[in-house]
């Protein structure tokens, strides 16, 4: 089965990517592709979003001991269009969520998006009796890696970090990454 | 946006508006300033809050007192502990019960290596805010220390949820006593390091010294707590003042300064840090034998009435208020955070200052966003 035959929703895990990418494909276009992918995978610049704690576990990432600079994720920027890849650290609520839509938007082609923590991904502890906290980021934009965990340790994060390097590399360049998603 | 500006503040042909956030790195989270900049100086500043407004408060009302603890740890992540705390200690109060001493000590010495923990991560993030990356490093090595040993005895690194109204979730590890020994060995030899790195360098003195006062009489007349207060001489220390757990039993000195700039509130933590640990080096040894928890029935009700209990986090006093109607939910639960009353001096010390030095006083205030909004 041809990679078209799938709807966009069903690429999600790794493996079947995987699967699909060492199915082969014309020589020149799988060279540009690993090229650049690997460029692309190898300096994932993150930008400084973090609204709450778990954007502490992602500072502690950043820190000595755990050192995301191994992996060339180190330049946190803190303007988004220099930036390819969003964490979504902390509760979104509907006060920020049109906020962090326009950091997304002010992004540039290719980009990212990594939702940690139990917030990020369904509201959390949040869920049940809050009236304000948007259940999952996903509502805004479209998320790459979730991460569960309230907060995440940074192994969690480092872990995450190298999905969203598998799925890099199954990337081609013929087709573009779906980066719209419509707004609640 | 400009509309509701100039209905509050008179803006002039000179001056102009710039918004300082949401997303900021200096404003260490989802802050937003409305800053009013004739030319460089800051006229008026307005802080506007609630992007990461979750409705803790409501959420209390639908929640026993058991599940609550776990919600006080999501509004100041940086002292999770004394969160916890202070509504265990309102509940307990409200039941009258006497918890055994073994919970009191262990309580407080998680308190001041929350404390210090937290200072450390407040001592990176203002010299990165200042510009020197390396205090990022050397701070968050030092946490990881401390983070262990949460790790070993309570389970979460951040979070640690172990206190429970009437003690602690579980005793705690064996190895937690000469754990906090061998930390206080090593972090007294690393905090002279902190000083030769920022506390000299004539850049950070420069940028600080004489840097948004803060006067005695506005101190008190809006409510600041903390560290922030002390350096400017309001003597507001609820372990000193009020002691709960077993702060009665140990002898410190509460940090006071009378200049009140940024320098002095810096100082003022890094000396708190210094008492943090001559407090666990009186606590570490003394640990009384006996229950880790009173006798607690599985669902508490507490009686009717109104219940106010305050603690001194590492941003000030947290007062929590309960009221309630006999049911085992709170009528209505209220939170006073430190930050959200220190943030309402941020206007009057910012003023008349350069916007550069607004990121230096706001990062001297050590807010933690979730606090403020809840």
């Amino acid at each position: 089965m041809g990679i078209r035959a799938f709807k966009n929703d069903e690429f999600k895990d790794n493996d079947t990517l995987e699967q699909f990418k060492h199915k082969g494909g014309n020589i020149i276009l799988t060279t540009v592709d690993g090229l650049i992918n690997w460029g692309r995978k190898n300096s994932l610049w993150p930008l400084t979003f973090a609204t709450s704690c778990c954007g502490i576990e992602m500072m502690a990432f950043g820190g000595s001991r755990h050192d995301m600079a191994r992996f060339g994720f180190e330049v946190y920027r803190a303007s988004p269009r220099q930036a390819d890849l969003i964490i979504v650290a902390g509760t979104i609520n509907t006060k920020m969520a049109p906020v962090l839509k326009r950091l997304y938007d002010q992004m540039a082609d290719p980009k990212y998006v990594i939702a940690m923590g139990a917030c990020a991904i369904s509201g959390g502890p949040f869920f049940l009796n809050s009236y304000c906290v948007v259940r999952g980021v996903e509502h805004v934009i479209p998320v790459d890696v979730y991460i569960p965990g309230c907060p995440p340790r940074p192994e969690a994060l480092m872990y995450g970090m190298m999905q969203l390097q598998r799925k890099i590399e199954t990337e081609t360049v013929l087709h573009k990454k779906d980066t719209v998603k419509e707004y609640l | 946006m400009t509309e509701e500006i100039s209905s509050v503040v008179e803006v002039d042909d000179q001056e102009y508006i710039i918004n300082f956030g949401p997303q900021h790195p200096s404003t260490h989270g989802v802050l937003r300033f409305v800053v009013n900049l004739r030319g460089e100086v800051v006229k008026n500043l307005q802080p506007h809050i609630g992007y990461i407004h979750r409705g803790i408060e409501k959420m209390c009302e639908k929640l026993t007192y058991q599940q609550i603890i776990h919600l006080t740890d999501r509004m100041d992540y940086l002292s999770a502990h004394m969160n916890n705390e202070a509504v265990c200690l309102c509940v307990e109060k409200a039941l009258d019960i006497e918890v055994p001493e073994r919970v009191k000590y262990v309580r407080t010495i998680l308190d001041e290596l929350n404390r210090i923990a937290s200072h450390q991560l407040w001592w990176c993030s203002f010299g990165m805010d200042m510009g020197g990356q390396t205090c990022y490093f050397y701070g968050l090595r030092d946490r990881e220390k401390i983070l262990d040993i949460f790790e070993e005895t309570c389970g979460g690194r951040l979070l640690l949820s172990y206190n429970t109204p009437g003690g602690l979730m579980w005793d705690i590890h064996p190895n937690f006593q000469q754990r906090i020994k061998d930390f206080i060995k090593y972090f007294r030899k690393k905090l002279p390091e902190y000083d030769k790195i920022l506390t000299g360098n004539v850049i950070l003195q420069e940028r600080t010294k004489g840097i948004g006062h803060l006067s005695l009489e506005d101190a008190i007349s809006y409510g600041v707590t903390g560290p922030t207060a002390r350096a400017s001489g309001f003597s507001c220390d609820v372990r000193k003042n009020y002691p709960y757990s077993a702060y009665d039993k140990v002898d410190f000195k509460e940090i006071l300064y009378t200049e009140g700039d940024t320098f002095h509130r810096y100082l003022a933590r890094m000396e708190e840090m210094r008492e943090s640990m001559k407090i666990l080096e009186q606590l570490v040894d003394n640990i009384p034998a006996g229950d880790f928890t009173a006798k607690m029935k599985p669902v508490v009700k507490l009686p009717e009435g109104e219940y106010f209990q305050r603690v001194e986090t590492s941003r000030g006093e947290l007062g929590v208020y309960i009221i309630s109607k006999g049911d085992k939910f709170p009528y209505r639960i209220k939170f006073r955070s430190p930050n959200f009353c220190n943030l309402a001096t941020m206007n009057l010390m910012a003023s008349g200052f350069k916007i550069a030095d607004l990121i230096a006083i706001s990062g001297s205030m050590d807010l933690v966003i979730p606090d403020i909004d809840r």
